[in-house]
């Protein structure tokens, strides 16, 4: 059972993110990347850590997905020309980069990993242990990231007011 | 089930969202790319914390979590003020540190 | 008194300091004043300095004292101790002779110019060289060791570039192009060439004995017997070098003549009185090393006489009344070196003293005569003149016996002692040489006295009307110098004329002084001999003056029939032997060129070398800039390159 959802929560995983960088509109870009985020919110229930897996799907699938498709229609975007010679060099280049990068961090990770998981402690992932955790351990960093929200939240609406004449 | 695999599929999905942001012409689509490499580490993270069995891994997904909501919302503000300086959002127009 | 006699050297240099600040504010009678009147202290002192000495036993003459301790050298010497160079002044009857002939001709060629340069610009300027001149030579002539003479022989160079480029901006030769700036250059750079040969001397002597004190040096030589034999010659040889650079002997005499390009009063003084006798000075310094050298000495006296006959056909034929002063003074150097070349280091400075009397008396005189007619100075356009300035005429006559050697003058008894020197050390063919310069200097000098004086008058009438006696400034020391020029021989009187009474004063002063190369052979020979030799110089000499009467006073037109007889003889002389030319093509042109491409060398190379440092900075930057695209996209494809290759360079460690 397992085996069969990993499997197929990886394909979609992979698919999606391939809709992503390739499609010519922005706006089914973004429905991609919608797929992609609740694929990975599956592989956290799959992996057990239900809290944040919930937390994938509010947070990211749903308020900044919003947000990105609320800016796109904003600004109207149409369908975009795929790269240009800005780089016979980008064009050549950024597969190869990007390929030898993938071997690397895949080997380095593929020898890190142990070959299977633990049996899971009873509790594990759910809202009370990480929130024991949160609160207790890295209650600063919980309160600075607050603040970083904070700071955020003022930098957007600076940075996009529109200028008084 | 092995953790191997999901491993590879976060590699994979972090190489996909670093050819996204380095072939994508849209800032917007660039943004998006961003995600899924920070939605790839997260994945990361949450295989070694079942890996391991604490609950510190799944805080630190949290924050990373927070941090990229941070960070969309304010890369997005950006790009709205960009768009209304140069009315496009392509990236390719936007060379004037060019030497 | 003795204690100051670094005074002597100093005093001039308060005439420096004074004229050199204030002299161009100052009004010309109190420069001029100022100018004489520390000369004339240094005489004073000088006189009572000399006084003092004389007044101390014969065998002790001798004073030094310090001004303090200057170079210390450092381990040297035969036994490696360390060796300090002192600011030593020291007199000695050698250098007190010397003393009183540069202050007391030094000082009536002051007075002289006084009155010589009253109507140039410059007169300060003039007064500070000189004085500075004076202070230079008497430290050379004062000095206890070779390195304090050495600072004073350097100084002459320096006052004499600084003199006979007085006059900087006009041009001198129209034969040769040089202007008087180019003379004194050429002057300075020649003597320069005799400075390094001394300078090697000076080290050798300093390295292999320790001192370079000239009675340490004396005394360490002695005690040093045979076993250095090479290399006193050497060092002998390398001092002389010096000496012809600076006593303009073959083959660094060339620059004498040119020197005439400076005003009249400098080549009294520093070409025919002092600076001229330091090399003659120099060498007899040195007879503690020469007689122990004979090689060198037999050098020494081939290119004393050589030198003596070589410059004597010049001035034969010469037709600027100062080059013909300047070719009879590279003469009789020639003569002083010979008779030191002989072992008559007596002989060599009682000529040099006389020497000093009669040439500069001869060089006022030719000023007085150029500074009559307005600045004329060829001689074939002169004649006639003693009618018209006779002051000048008389003493001018004077000096001419005196340098030909006619007996009572002063020139006779000089000359005929380094005659008799000559002959008497066995040197016969020294004596030769010098003799028939004797019969052409002579010559030359009464042909000079003949187209100057007698005759009538061959260039412009307007001239001729207009020319005048010289003002009492320049006269009184024309009279006082002649004075000197009759009656200075005699204090010289060899034993033989006076019938073995020994009134030879001159040689009991000197004697002491210097070395002596093998017993004076006045008692060996007998004295019938030197009187019969002394009549032969006399002989000689008057034929001389009959030649040139015959030829320049007889007939008309007598002169260019025998030079037109003897043409090539009289073309060879007429040019100088070409030697000037032969300098400029052999030594002058490679050179020009070696330094043409030493400077193309670090136009092209060094200076190519640096710019390229420059030029390559350059391309570099323009390389690097080419990675700055502008495009956000490349930068994000450098930063994945990046940190693929640290990835990659961690997993390989």
């Amino acid at each position: 059972m397992d085996r069969v959802a990993l499997f197929v929560l990886s394909v979609l995983v992979i698919a999606s993110a391939i809709v992503v960088i390739r499609h010519k509109n922005p706006v089914v870009s973004a429905i991609g990347l919608a797929f992609n985020l609740v694929a990975i919110a599956g592989f956290y229930m799959l992996l057990g850590a239900q809290f944040v897996g919930l937390l994938q799907i509010i947070v990211y699938a749903g308020a900044i997905m919003v947000l990105i498709l609320f800016v796109i229609m904003l600004l109207n975007l149409r369908e975009e020309a795929l790269p240009h010679p800005a780089g016979t060099f980008q064009r050549v280049l950024a597969p190869l980069a990007t390929l030898a990068f993938t071997g690397v961090i895949g080997r380095a990770l593929w020898t890190a990993s142990p070959s299977t998981f633990p049996a899971a402690a009873a509790g594990y992932g759910t809202a009370d242990s990480v929130g024991k955790a949160l609160f207790t351990n890295y209650f600063y960093p919980f309160e600075a990231i607050s603040l970083l929200l904070l700071v955020a939240m003022v930098g957007a609406v600076l940075l996009s007011k529109r200028r008084l004449p | 089930m092995d953790p191997r695999i999901v491993l590879l599929v976060s590699a994979l999905l972090f190489s996909l969202g670093v050819l996204g942001v380095l072939t994508r012409r849209g800032a917007i689509t660039i943004l998006m790319c961003v995600e899924l490499m920070l939605n790839a580490g997260n994945l990361a993270f949450i295989a070694f914390a079942r890996a391991a069995g604490t609950a510190e891994a799944q805080v630190y997904v949290f924050f990373i979590m927070t941090l990229a909501a941070a960070e969309a919302a304010v890369g997005l503000a950006i790009v709205i003020a960009l768009f209304r300086l140069r009315e496009t959002t392509d990236v390719d127009e936007i060379h004037l540190l060019k030497w | 008194m003795l204690k100051l006699i670094p005074w002597i050297a100093i005093l001039p240099l308060v005439g420096v300091a004074v004229n050199g600040l204030f002299g161009k504010r100052l009004p010309r009678r109190t420069v001029g004043l100022i100018g004489c009147g520390v000369v004339l202290a240094s005489f004073l002192l000088s006189c009572g300095a000399t006084f003092e000495l004389s007044r101390l036993p014969e065998d002790a003459r001798h004073y030094e004292t310090s001004l303090g301790a200057w170079l210390p050298l450092g381990p040297a010497g035969a036994h490696g101790e360390e060796v300090t160079i002192d600011w030593g002044f020291a007199l000695d009857p050698l250098s007190a002779i010397m003393i009183l002939v540069v202050t007391g001709v030094g000082f009536l060629i002051h007075v002289y110019s006084t009155g010589y340069m009253a109507h140039e610009d410059g007169f300060h300027r003039f007064f500070v060289y000189i004085n500075l001149f004076m202070a230079m030579m008497l430290t050379l002539v004062l000095g206890s060791n070779l390195l304090v003479t050495f600072v004073g022989w350097e100084g002459v160079g320096l006052c004499s570039y600084l003199l006979i480029g007085f006059f900087y901006d006009r041009p001198f030769d129209a034969r040769t192009g040089l202007s008087c700036a180019d003379a004194g250059r050429k002057a300075f750079i020649v003597n320069r060439i005799g400075d390094f040969a001394f300078v090697i001397g000076m080290l050798y002597l300093v390295t292999v004995f320790g001192t370079l004190d000239y009675r340490g040096v004396t005394q360490a030589i002695a005690a040093a017997g045979e076993g250095r034999h090479a290399l006193l010659v050497a060092v002998g040889i390398l001092l002389f070098v010096g000496a012809c650079g600076k006593s303009a002997q073959i083959p660094l005499y060339v620059w004498l003549p040119d020197a005439m390009a400076g005003p009249t009063p400098v080549s009294a003084l520093i070409h025919a009185a002092t600076m001229v006798t330091a090399g003659v000075y120099m060498v007899t310094r040195m007879s503690g090393l020469y007689v122990h050298a004979p090689e060198a000495m037999a050098v020494i006296a081939a290119v004393g006489a050589g030198t003596a006959l070589f410059a004597a056909t010049m001035g034969i034929t010469a037709t600027d009344i100062k080059k013909v002063l300047a070719y009879s003074t590279v003469s009789q150097l020639g003569y002083m070196f010979a008779a030191a070349g002989v072992g008559a280091y007596v002989a060599a400075i009682f000529h040099l003293m006389t020497h000093a009397f009669f040439k500069a008396l001869l060089f006022l005189g030719a000023g007085s005569v150029i500074h009559g007619q307005e600045g004329q100075q060829d001689i074939t356009k002169m004649g006639g003149l003693k009618a018209k300035m006779p002051v000048t005429f008389m003493t001018f006559m004077a000096a001419t016996l005196a340098i030909a050697g006619i007996v009572p003058f002063a020139g006779f008894f000089s000359k005929d002692e380094i005659l008799w020197g000559a002959f008497s050390s066995g040197k016969g063919i020294v004596w030769g040489v010098l003799a028939v310069a004797a019969a052409l200097t002579a010559f030359y000098m009464f042909r000079l006295a003949f187209l100057v004086f007698f005759g009538s008058y061959r260039g412009d009438r307007h001239t001729f009307d207009h020319a005048h006696e010289s003002p009492r400034s320049m006269t009184l020391p024309l009279v006082v110098l002649a004075v000197l020029s009759v009656v200075g021989g005699w204090i010289g009187i060899p034993k033989a004329l006076t019938g073995g009474a020994d009134l030879n004063v001159f040689h009991h002063w000197l004697a002491p002084a210097v070395a002596t190369a093998h017993e004076s052979a006045e008692a060996a020979h007998g004295a019938g001999l030197e009187l019969s030799l002394m009549a032969v110089a006399l002989g000689i000499a008057l034929a001389g003056i009959a030649a040139a009467f015959v030829v320049y006073r007889q007939r008309e037109g007598m002169a260019a029939s025998v030079a037109s007889t003897f043409r090539p003889v009289y073309t060879l002389w007429r040019n100088l032997y070409w030697v000037d030319e032969l300098y400029e093509a052999v030594i002058l042109k490679p050179f020009y060129a070696v330094s043409r491409f030493f400077a193309g060398f670090d136009r092209w190379v060094v200076d190519g070398l640096v710019n390229a440092a420059g030029v390559v900075t350059e391309i570099t930057g323009q390389l690097v800039k080419l990675f700055q695209t502008g495009y956000v996209r490349n930068y994000a494809l450098l930063f994945l390159m990046g940190v693929v290759a640290i990835l990659v360079y961690f997993a390989m460690v």
